[in-house]
Order: structure tokens, then C-alpha cells, then sequence
């Protein structure tokens, strides 16, 4: 059968690339389309109706207020996180049909581009939007700080990844995404083989999204480093503030290396250079290595503030100290290191001598040790502790026990010669959902229930929440342990059809498995939902776990400068040491409090740079100048403003302590 | 993916196993869940890749020494001390103990420590690159065995395979003789793919303009053995599987002279004119069988020089090393020219017209005397003196005599050089 | 609160302390003076090492690539030695002129500093302007980044470098104009330090280019 490529090399100069071939051929996404606008166009009349457009752009979209910032960035990972399952639901739906002859209900140029934006999507726009979320939104609170070190660059950080999260649904109806994988290996991706705009719109979304989140690491450093309340020395920070450090410092030194790499094969689509091409000396080796320089470090980047948020909510709910604090920050440091000397294991098949291959299998067997002490860690918190099954502890223990899972196949993958039988196979699929799902998303769902209290004042309705664990954890394990079985079977991933009829079985089993994390999806919009209904009800003082980091001692939630008066740490578990020595709040004596203003200039340049992108993808040659220079433009503009911050005056805040603690305003406040 | 077992091999008698560890640990597996399904990559058909087999299972079976007893203690710690369970201890400040801590870290660096014997050890002996020691866990490789060189191209998408000693070629059939050795050369026409036959051996990355390789053998007879790209490759990749058939000699001596007669899938010989037409993007291709192939048609693919008029790469790495061709060599542009469809249109943007590309051709070629198809062999070999993999228990390879006697089954090296003149 | 009063404070006393004193000892309850900008330096330090990883990565392209001329030009055949050499005098100069800038802003004089500021302008512009004439140079003879992994390392890695240069232009004379709006404030000392610092990390930067690039491919 001779395939017929789709001539896309229409180009004017008004448009660009932009022609009404780019309205992608599938009923599919025109239904996907026709729904989107409609929930756009209500949700806009919504907004309208109720006129909170002006609530919305002076109080959440120009705020420089780290918790406000987490929170948009909590809400863009879960409208991204749906996205991706979307994705992820259509594959497993595609490979459960496609068998018997059956092509599925998903061509090839749709079903490729599916894998390839759900990996991305997952990656990029659901678990580092949570991640930074979560970062953005404790790391102030836990070491008693009013906000970042640089609060405008945290607005902007956030604009920028939001503005890449908008391009790549841009992709869904304009143009097509990029049908490569995630990580998008040259040669394919290369001008050559992949002419249309799909991997462009992958190259955009990242390298504006990457920006975002260097910057959002840098500020982050800057403000654990800086901004500790006083007495707070590094020993005695919060665990979940030590993985947060360490994962910022994997980020500014691993995302310049993607930059770096996104720019070298933007150059050669553009401008016909030959990093990674086949001819011309070009090496697409080269590719594989940088991208993984990067790519492994981001696994940690990911799963390090997750075991922060596990080590925070063991030690809460068993009442307990955690057991080796000490040991707990060395081996997050030891993981951190480690993790730049293991990236190519993630390919033993391209060739490398076997000292080569076995040298970078043991550094990552090696990582397993500090990992595996990790566990036992909270395994020996819950050791002589009082643990109560609230839902973040629910979801801690099925963490303990689905990750150690994980990591065993991770381990096995690194031997090379089991890897020659299990690379890229499902096995590995099964694998790595096993450490990011077991690891990340239940640290996810983990801490939203456990700081959601913190942050609106109201818990997460328990009942509904334990109906939203439960399908996940039952449908993680049918939805994935199929896929370990279907490696051993020598399955391949990214498959489209098959014919050996005897695979089938799992993977119906598997696409129910996904049907009942829907339902545990379902189950969670839900409890948010009647949680917000029934918010008096489910309402809380500022410390609901009787928890034992400096975000329980303000109230719930934290006035926007966080502390009325900044707290001095004598011990880790400085609210519990705060409690125990019976410390009041002082009610009198406010101080004025600096702080920073808002500014539009985040989402201004967010708003730019999203045109950049779309105008560079497209080929609008005009636009993209254009845009560029508004961009610098705004940037210069932004510098001649001096007038950053100012000062709340002592009465205002005696005011909203008062009314936070329901008391009536001391005299001489 | 069934191993059909035919058990056409006389069953060997029954040897002490070399790792009766992974044996038993393998009967243990398979008597779960597993044993239901066809676990290809636990039970193939070839010695290699039974040894990745049992390597997987035997790792399994060493970390859950730490694994269950972790889980265990996990459920048992967090059933003990739920808070309604008053009676339990209950220590609040309790967060340090040096001996804990100590078997802590410990306990995982042993299985590591462990572990990581195994893998250095495992990974030099599985090397792909390495020639094969052995036929099958009793059978040491006799001397005289030859192993069958198989040139394998991944094309987009489907797979070439060439037998260089036959003068056959087949696309999307690979049919090997069982308990033989067995050489795959391996390259690609345009993007990575990765060869794999599950039953057979590991994969190995197959790309363009170079070539990796993977020394393997089949133990048992079968008909319906499957191999594929285990790299996504683009649009057809999912179609891109092949046929493995493993027969005996006699089996193997009349399939090769069935595709030089001809029959049902024959299409001809295999000359670059046909290989071009070939190598253009075809998805689910029916098996094709040619009766005969330039013998310098491998060669001329991996160094990408099969289109006419186009420099090989070794030549131009030979070029290169000598420093360039300087300011004389900028225009030779299109004979250089290989990734297609996009690239047409900015070579002839770039290349002068008034170059005379066959005579700078002819120039270039006179400078360097390498022939078209010699890749100089730089690809990295299984290492020549084995004595550092000898450690305890382990014996030492047969493939490499250790002694002084010719060195017969490494593979040749090709001829680094070749003077045409 | 001194910090051994807080190293003392441990549980026990702070149990037999009156309620005011360990409110005190756990809150600061005095006003203090935050200095503004305390984490800028800081932060742009880190930021110029993340940048500094994105030439470490277009360096090691350089290192596998610089030897791939694809049958075409190598370093010998295209690179002018005097050019290059006039080139890195010129960052050089400009690097000292950027001190004087520096040392005259902590004399507080606002008018030398801007002199010294565009004089180090015009040396970046000349350096910017010799970059590019060697660019053009070679396109034209046909020895584009198109030509061969080598060249296209070759653009890259010296390419980048000139961008940032031209950044740094565009920022230096933002900031000659904002010296003329409000003079030697804090904020704006702590803009010139910044800038001065990615000043110099240009600078160290091109030494390695020189170096590894035009040096290192002549011999």
C-alpha cells in the first residue's frame, strides 16, 4: 500500500502557513470543536452575566500572590490533566477495539498525535503545573515568608506556561500536533519527515512553557535560600520546603538543556541547519543524549515534591515527629545529584559498549538505595505513631505500596539485558505509570486534599473524596498491571492495530481499568463541587489536622500577607513546637507590612508570547517580528516602573486580624 | 507470538542448569497468572534471549527480598497504629535510631551492591555486539560453526532483509536455520527503528547512515514467530511486522532455493533501481522475495549512496578526518543531499547550478580511494579479552579462544581500506 | 531577640517563661528593615549558571560536530585569525570600559558612569558589527550553517553569543536612560551590577570560543 502525502506548502505572506487546510480532516475533532466553543462562549457569558471579569483580572490574573499564583497553577494542571486523559481514555478505547481485523475508530495520523500530546500534555501541563502549584502555593507558608523573592517573575512564570498550555490546545483545531512521541527523536521529527506544523507547535509550546518554569525555579531558590523566617537554618526546614530546593535546583539546571535542545531542532526545521539530521554530519545520537540529560532529571524534578508531600502528611496524621529528618535531606540531595549521571538508560538499545550500558545500569540501580530509604523513613513515622485515616493518609499508604511496585520495574528496567527484551515495550509503559501515577498523581490528589482546608478554609467532603481514591487505586491496578503482562507478551508501545487475538483480553481489561480512573476522576470534580456547596458545613479553623508546619499557625485562609508577624523557629515541626509551648498570636502591636503590587505585565507578555508562538509555527513571518519586538518592548517598559511595592498600614491589619479571628479590634491597634 | 514446539531437536539430556536460581524462580512465575498467557519474553525461542528471560525473573526474585518485607511491614504498620487502635505504643517524638538507620541504608545497597554484580556481568555477556558463546545452555558452540549473516534494513515501513552468502533478499520474512549462530547486520533507509524479535533476542536500534548489530541463535523450529519495530516510526510503523520463521538446515537449504526459483512472492532481483523504488513509503507490505541482490547494495545503503551521484558517507568521513575539501568542496551540495521530501526544495536553493556536480564527483571520488560500502567498522566490539568476566562460577566464553588458536568466530572486521586502484 | 537568646529558648524554658515572653520568643514583634532586592544578585547569578548550561550544551554540539565538514570547509579554510583576534579586543575593551562604568557609579557620578556605559556601547557595537561582517562573509561564499554539522555548530555557538551581546546592548542602553530619569537610586546600582555581571560572563564565554572554536581549529 503506497501512502499519499497531504501537500501542506501553501504560503502567503498575510498568513503564513495558515490556509483552510489546516481544519484537521476528523469528525472527532470537530465535535471536540463545536464543544468547546459552546462551553467557551457560555462560560464567557457567565462571566459576563455576573460581571467578575474585573474581580478576575485586579484580584487572580495580574496578582503577584504566590498563593493566588499556586492556586491558577493547581487549576491549569487539573483543565490540562482532563485533557490528557481524554487523550489517554482514546488509546485505550483505540487498542481495545483495534483487533480482529478492525482498524479502530482512530487513523493513524489522529491516534499518532493522540500518544504524542498526551505524554507531553501529562508531563508538561499537568504534572509540573501541579507540582509548581503546590511549590508556589506552601513554600512561602512553610518558611514564614509574606512572598516570593520575585513576585512579578512568579506572575510571569505562570503566564508563560499557561500561554504554552494555549498553544498546544490550539493544536487540537488548528493545524495538527506532532505525530513523533513525547520526546520527539530526529530524525522524524525533522523537517524531512515531519513537514507540517505538528512538531512545531511541540518546539513552541515547550520552549515558551520552559521559560516559565526556569524562572518560576530561579525564584523559587531565591526564596528558600533568602527568605527563611529567622531561626529557620537549612536543618530545620520543613521536608517538603528541602524537596521543593532541591527540585528547583534540578530545574534551572536541566531546563536550559531542553531550551538548548528545542532551539537546536527548531533550527534546523527553520533554518535548514544539521544538528540532528541524516546527512550533512548531522548527529540525531546527539538528540537522544541532550534530550535525556534533561529528561531524567525532570522525573525528579517531579517525583521529589511529592515525596516531600508524603513525608508532611505522614508526619501529620501519624502525630508523630518524621523519622529521619536527617537522613530524609541527604538522600533527597544523593537523588539529586544522581539523577545527572543516569539518562541513557532510557536508551541501552542504541549501541553503547556494555561498560557503557552497565556503568549507567548500576548509577541507577544506585538511586533505588536513597529512594528506598525514603520509604522506610515514613515507614518508621508510621512506626509507634497515631495514625488517623483521614483522606491525604489514604492516599499516602496506597502510595507506599503502589511505588515500591514501580520502582522494582524500574530497577529491573536498568538491568541492560533485561532492558533489551522490555525497552519501549508496555512493560515499560506500565512501568513508569506505575512511579508517576503511584508517585505523582497520588501526591497530587494527596495534597489538594490535605491543603485544600489551608487554602479556602473549608475541607474536602471526606465520603466522596474516599469514592474518588478507591477508583483510583482499583482502577490504576486494572488499568495497569495489564500492560506489565502485555510486555512480557512482547507488546510494543504506541501499537495502533493488532492481530494475535490473544492480547485482546487485557486490553479490555486495561480500558475498564481507565474507565474507573474516569469515574475517580468524576468522583473528585464532585467532592470539589459539594464541598464549595456545602463550604459552611465542611468549614475549618487555620490548623484542621493539628498539623505541624509554620501554614497551619495563620489562618485558614491566609490573609494575602500571610503572617501578621513573622514567626521565630526554635525546631523542625515549628507550629507543633509553637503548640506545645502554648504560644499565642500576638493580637496587638501590628507592624506596617511591605509588600508587592499587582502588574499586568505577566499576562500582557504571556498574551504576546502566545502570538509569537502561533506566528512562528504558522510561518507568519510579520506577526512573529512583530510580536518580538512587543515583547522586548513591553519587557523595557516594565523596567522604567519603580513603584513595585508598598506598604499595608498597621491598622489594616489589626483589621483583618480581628476580623480573621472573630474579635473585636484591640484598642490601639 | 507463539513459540510453536515443534520439537524437531532431539531433547538434550538433562545438565545440572547454569542458574538454577532463575530456573526455579522462572517455574515459580509461571505458575501464576502468567502461565496463562504467552509470555514470549519469559519463554522464547532463543538462547539470548531466554538468558534476558531469566535475568528479568532472577532480578524480580532478588529485589523482592527487600520488596515484600517492605509492603508487608507497610500494611502490617499501617493496620498496627491506626489511631482507634489505643493498645499500640505510641512515641511522638521518636524520629531517630542510628542502628535503624544504618540497616536502612544498608539493606537496599546489599541487594544493589548484588544487583550490580549481576548486571556488569550479564551486560558483557549479552552484549548484542558480542559474539555468541554458546547454542544453548548444554551445547557449546563447535568451531566450525559459521554463523548466518543476515543484513536487516529497516525501510519505511517495512523490513529487508539480505542473506549476502545466499544472494537473497526478502521483505517482511525473516526464516533463519535453528541451533545455527546468527550475525544481523542492522541499519535504516530514513528514521530510527528498533529491530526486535522477541523470541529470539533483545532489540537493537536500527538507524539511518549507521549500523549497529545483534549476534542471536534460534533453539527451536516454528513457523509463526513475529518480529517488529519497537521504535516508533511514524504512520505505518504499526503494520511494520515481519514473519519469523526458524527451521532446520535441510528446512532452510530448500527456502533459499525456493526464493532463487522463484515462487509465489518472487519479485525479481535486487538492484539500487528497485531498492529506491522499494525504500519510498508503503505500509503493510506482503512478503517479496528476491532471487537475487547487488552484493554491494548493504554497504551502498548504510553509507547512504545507493541514489547515483551521491557521495558515501565514508567517503566523506575519510574527507573529513583529512581536514575538508576546503573552499573547493562548498557547492558540492546535492550529491550530499539525502533526507528527501522537505530538503529538495532548500538544496536547490542552496546549490550552485553552474557546478559541475559529476565532475566534482569524479574529483571527489579520485581524492579518496575507500570503496563505496566500507564503512570504516567503528562500531564497538565485544571486548577481546574475556578474563575480566571470568570470575567466580562463571566460565569462560567459548565463542573467543583465550589460547593462541585462530580467532574464528569473532566477526571479521571489514577491510578498513580497500584500494580500488 | 538576639540569635543565642533563640538558641536558648529551648521548650523547657519557654514552658516556665510568662506568656508575653514566649510570644516573643516565637514571633518578631520589633519592625525590621527587609533590604529591598536582598535576593537579586542571588537570583541572577543563578540565572546566568542556567545560561551558562545552554552553551555548555551548544559547546558540546561544537565537540560533536566540529569535526563533521560534510566533505566541505573546515576551520582552516574559513576562519581569519586577525579578524577574530580584533574581534576579542574589542569584548575585551569593552569588559574594562564596564569596570571604569562600575567604579565611577561608586563615586556616584551619574554623568561618567553614562559615558563610560555608551563607550563600552560602542566597543560591543563593533564587536557585533565584525561577527556579523565574518557571518555574511561566509554566507556568501556559500559557507551557510546549511553546509555541514560543523558550520551549523559553528553558527550556533557564535551565533548565540552575538545574541546575547546584542541583548546586553539593548539593556545597557535602557539603562543610560533610566540613569538620566532617576540617577544612582539603589535600584538602578543594583540594574548596573547585573548587567556587569553578564557582561563579564559574555566575556568568559567568548574566551572559550576563542579558544575552543578559532584557536584550537587553526592549530
Amino acid at each position: 500500500m503506497a501512502i499519499e502525502a497531504v501537500d501542506h506548502s501553501h504560503w502567503s505572506p498575510l498568513l503564513g502557513r495558515l490556509w483552510w487546510d489546516a481544519i484537521p480532516p476528523d469528525p472527532i475533532v470537530w465535535v471536540t470543536f463545536a464543544g468547546v466553543m459552546l462551553g467557551g462562549i457560555a462560560l464567557v457569558a457567565a462571566l459576563t452575566y455576573f460581571k467578575v471579569w474585573g474581580y478576575l483580572w485586579k484580584e487572580w490574573f495580574t496578582s503577584v500572590d504566590h498563593k493566588k499564583i499556586g492556586i491558577m497553577y493547581m487549576i491549569l494542571g487539573l483543565i490540562m490533566f482532563i485533557r490528557g486523559f481524554a487523550d489517554a481514555i482514546m488509546m485505550r478505547l483505540q487498542q481495545a477495539l483495534a483487533f480482529n481485523g478492525s482498524e479502530g475508530y482512530l487513523p493513524a495520523h489522529h491516534f499518532d498525535q493522540v500518544f504524542t500530546a498526551h505524554g507531553v500534555i501529562m508531563i508538561f501541563f499537568a504534572a509540573m503545573p501541579f507540582v509548581t502549584g503546590f511549590m508556589n502555593y506552601i513554600v512561602p507558608l512553610q518558611i514564614g515568608a509574606r512572598d516570593v523573592s520575585f513576585p512579578f517573575l512568579n506572575n510571569f512564570s505562570f503566564w508563560m506556561t499557561t500561554s504554552g498550555a494555549v498553544l498546544i490546545m490550539a493544536s487540537l483545531f488548528i493545524g495538527e500536533f506532532g505525530q513523533t512521541g513525547w520526546l520527539a527523536y530526529p530524525p522524524l521529527s525533522g523537517i524531512a519527515y515531519s513537514p507540517y506544523v505538528g512538531v512545531d507547535y511541540w518546539i513552541w509550546s515547550l520552549q515558551i512553557a520552559g521559560v516559565g518554569t526556569l524562572l518560576s525555579g530561579v525564584n523559587l531558590i531565591c526564596t528558600i535560600v533568602k527568605m527563611r523566617a529567622p531561626g529557620m537554618n537549612m536543618m530545620k526546614m520543613p521536608i517538603f520546603t528541602w524537596t521543593a530546593l532541591c527540585t528547583n535546583i534540578l530545574i534551572v539546571a536541566a531546563f536550559p538543556v531542553l531550551t538548548a535542545v528545542l532551539t537546536m531542532l527548531s533550527m534546523d526545521r527553520y533554518l535548514d541547519f544539521n544538528f540532528f539530521t541524516n546527512d550533512f554530519g548531522g548527529s540525531a545520537m546527539m538528540y537522544v543524549n541532550l534530550i535525556w540529560i534533561w529528561g531524567h532529571p525532570e522525573v525528579y524534578i517531579l517525583i521529589l515534591p511529592c515525596f516531600g508531600i508524603y513525608s508532611e502528611i505522614v508526619s501529620t496524621f501519624c502525630g508523630k515527629r518524621l523519622f529521619g529528618y536527617t537522613s530524609m535531606v541527604y538522600a533527597t540531595m544523593v537523588i539529586t545529584i544522581l539523577s545527572y549521571i543516569v539518562w541513557l538508560h532510557h536508551f541501552f538499545t542504541m549501541g553503547s559498549g556494555a561498560s557503557v550500558n552497565s556503568f549507567f545500569g548500576i548509577t541507577t540501580m544506585v538511586i533505588s538505595i536513597p529512594t528506598g530509604a525514603k520509604l522506610f523513613n515514613w515507614l518508621f513515622t508510621m512506626y509507634r505513631g497515631r495514625i488517623r485515616y483521614e483522606l491525604p493518609m489514604m492516599w499516602t499508604v496506597a502510595f507506599m505500596v503502589t511505588f515500591t511496585i514501580g520502582g522494582m520495574t524500574g530497577v529491573l528496567l536498568a538491568v541492560p539485558p533485561a532492558d533489551f527484551v522490555l525497552h519501549n515495550s508496555l512493560f515499560l509503559i506500565a512501568h513508569f505509570h506505575n512511579v508517576i501515577i503511584g508517585g505523582v498523581v497520588f501526591a497530587v490528589f494527596a495534597g489538594i486534599n490535605f491543603w485544600w482546608p489551608k487554602a479556602f478554609g473549608f475541607k474536602l467532603h471526606e465520603g466522596l473524596g474516599k469514592v474518588s481514591f478507591w477508583c483510583w487505586v482499583v482502577g490504576f491496578y486494572l488499568a495497569f498491571m495489564p500492560l506489565y503482562v502485555l510486555g512480557l507478551m512482547g507488546v510494543t508501545r504506541r501499537m495502533r492495530v493488532f492481530d494475535d487475538p490473544s492480547l485482546h483480553i487485557w486490553f479490555i481489561i486495561a480500558a475498564i481499568g481507565a474507565a474507573v480512573i474516569a469515574a475517580g476522576i468524576g468522583a473528585f470534580v464532585l467532592q470539589v463541587a459539594f464541598s464549595i456547596w456545602k463550604r459552611k458545613e465542611l468549614a475549618c479553623d487555620g490548623d484542621p489536622w493539628n498539623g505541624r508546619t509554620l501554614e497551619w499557625s495563620t489562618t485558614s485562609p491566609p490573609p494575602y500577607y500571610n503572617f501578621a508577624f513573622t514567626p521565630v523557629i526554635h525546631d523542625i515541626d515549628a507550629w507543633t513546637d509553637m503548640k506545645r509551648c502554648d504560644v499565642k498570636a500576638p493580637k496587638a502591636g501590628f507592624l506596617d507590612i511591605h509588600m508587592p503590587k499587582s502588574t499586568g505585565t505577566g499576562i500582557i507578555l504571556g498574551g504576546i508570547a502566545t502570538v509569537f508562538g502561533f506566528a512562528m509555527i504558522w510561518h507568519i513571518w510579520w506577526l512573529a517580528i512583530l510580536t518580538f519586538v512587543g515583547m522586548i518592548g513591553t519587557a523595557i517598559v516594565h523596567t522604567f516602573n519603580y513603584d513595585r511595592d508598598y506598604y499595608v498600614p498597621a491598622g489594616e491589619v489589626a483589621e483583618i486580624e480581628a476580623a480573621a479571628h472573630g474579635q473585636p479590634l484591640p484598642a490601639g491597634a | 507470538m507463539r513459540s510453536s514446539e515443534s520439537h524437531k531437536m532431539p531433547r538434550r539430556p538433562a545438565a545440572p542448569p547454569r542458574a538454577p536460581v532463575a530456573r526455579i524462580a522462572a517455574a515459580l512465575a509461571l505458575t501464576g497468572a502468567l502461565s496463562a498467557c504467552n509470555t514470549v519474553v519469559l519463554k522464547p525461542a532463543g538462547d539470548v534471549a531466554q538468558q534476558q528471560g531469566d535475568l528479568v525473573v532472577m532480578s524480580t526474585y532478588l529485589m523482592l527480598l527487600i520488596i515484600v518485607p517492605v509492603i508487608a511491614l507497610t500494611l502490617f504498620f499501617a493496620w498496627k497504629f491506626r489511631a482507634s487502635n489505643t493498645e499500640a505504643d505510641y512515641d511522638p517524638d521518636w524520629d531517630h535510631s542510628t542502628q535503624l538507620e544504618l540497616v536502612i541504608w544498608a539493606a537496599p545497597l546489599l541487594i544493589i551492591i548484588c544487583l550490580g554484580a549481576l548486571t556488569w556481568v550479564s551486560t558483557h555477556l549479552l552484549d548484542p555486539y558480542r559474539t555468541i558463546s554458546r547454542i544453548d545452555a548444554q551445547t557449546p558452540i563447535s568451531s566450525q560453526a559459521k554463523p548466518l549473516e543476515v543484513d536487516v534494513v529497516a525501510l519505511d515501513w517495512k523490513w529487508l532483509f539480505i542473506y549476502p552468502e545466499q544472494g537473497i533478499a526478502t521483505v517482511n520474512e525473516l526464516v533463519v536455520p535453528a541451533n545455527r549462530p546468527l550475525h544481523f547486520k542492522i541499519t535504516a533507509s530514513s528514521v530510527m527503528n528498533s529491530f526486535y524479535v522477541p523470541a529470539m533476542a533483545g532489540q537493537i536500534y536500527a538507524m539511518p547512515g549507521m549500523e549497529t548489530r545483534l549476534n542471536a541463535v534460534m533453539n527451536k523450529t516454528g513457523d509463526d514467530f513475529v518480529g517488529f519495530s519497537a521504535n516508533y516510526s511514524g504512520a505505518g510503523f504499526s503494520g511494520m511486522r515481519f514473519k519469523m520463521r526458524s527451521v532446520d538446515d535441510a528446512g532452510f537449504a530448500s527456502w533459499i532455493a525456493d526464493v532463487k526459483q522463484g515462487g509465489a512472492n518472487a519479485a525479481g532481483s535486487l538492484e539500487a533501481k528497485q531498492y529506491l523504488d522499494l525504500e519510498k513509503p508503503s505500509e503493510n507490505v506482503p512478503v517479496l522475495h528476491y532471487a537475487n541482490v547487488d552484493p554491494k547494495l548493504y554497504g551502498r545503503i548504510v553509507d547512504m549512496c545507493v541514489e547515483p551521484g551521491k557521495m558515501c558517507m565514508s567517503e566523506m568521513a575519510m574527507i573529513d578526518a583529512r581536514g575538508g575539501l576546503g573552499k573547493a568542496g562548498i557547492r558540492n551540495v546535492a550529491m550530499l543531499t539525502y533526507d528527501k521530501n522537505g530538503r529538495e526544495a532548500a538544496v536547490d536553493a542552496t546549490a550552485n547550478p553552474d557546478a559541475a556536480l559529476t565532475r566534482e564527483l569524479a574529483w571527489v571520488r579520485a581524492l579518496c580511494k575507500q570503496e563505496a560500502g566500507a564503512v570504516i567498522d567503528n562500531t564497538v566490539k565485544a571486548p577481546a579479552d574475556k578474563n575480566s568476566l571470568t570470575g567466580f562460577g562463571l566460565s569462560a566464553p567459548q565463542s573467543i579462544s583465550l589460547g593462541g588458536d585462530a580467532d574464528i568466530q569473532s566477526t571479521p572486521a571489514r577491510p578498513s581500506k580497500i584500494s580500488r586502484n | 531577640m538576639t540569635a543565642s537568646t533563640m538558641d536558648t529558648m529551648t521548650n523547657a524554658t519557654a514552658h516556665v517563661a510568662s506568656p508575653e515572653q514566649r510570644t516573643a520568643a516565637f514571633y518578631e514583634l520589633e519592625p525590621h528593615h527587609h533590604p529591598e532586592g536582598a535576593s537579586t544578585m542571588l537570583g541572577f547569578w543563578i540565572y546566568l549558571m542556567s545560561d551558562c548550561l545552554i552553551f555548555a550544551m551548544l559547546f558540546a554540539a561544537y565537540g560533536v560536530l566540529g569535526g563533521n565538514f560534510a566533505a566541505g570547509p573546515g576551520p582552516k579554510d574559513l576562519f581569519e585569525l586577525p579578524l577574530i583576534a580584533l574581534n576579542t579586543a574589542m569584548l575585551l575593551f569593552s569588559s574594562i570600559t564596564y569596570g571604569f562604568a562600575m567604579l565611577v557609579m561608586e563615586k556616584g557620578n551619574v554623568r561618567a558612569t553614562q559615558a563610560w556605559l555608551l563607550v563600552t556601547a560602542v566597543f560591543g557595537a563593533c564587536f557585533l558589527a565584525i561577527e556579523l561582517y565574518e557571518f555574511s562573509h561566509l554566507i556568501h561564499e556559500g559557507a551557510g550553517p546549511w553546509r555541514s554539522g560543523f558550520l551549523t555548530a559553528f553558527f550556533s555557538l557564535v551565533g548565540t553569543h552575538g545574541l546575547h551581546v546584542t541583548f546586553g546592548l539593548v539593556w545597557l542602553f535602557t539603562l543610560v536612560i533610566q540613569l538620566s530619569q532617576k540617577g544612582l537610586t539603589q535600584a538602578n546600582k543594583r540594574r548596573l551590577q547585573c548587567l556587569s555581571l553578564f557582561w563579564h560572563f559574555l566575556d568568559v564565554i567568548w574566551i572559550g570560543v576563542f579558544t575552543f572554536v578559532y584557536l584550537m581549529g587553526m592549530i
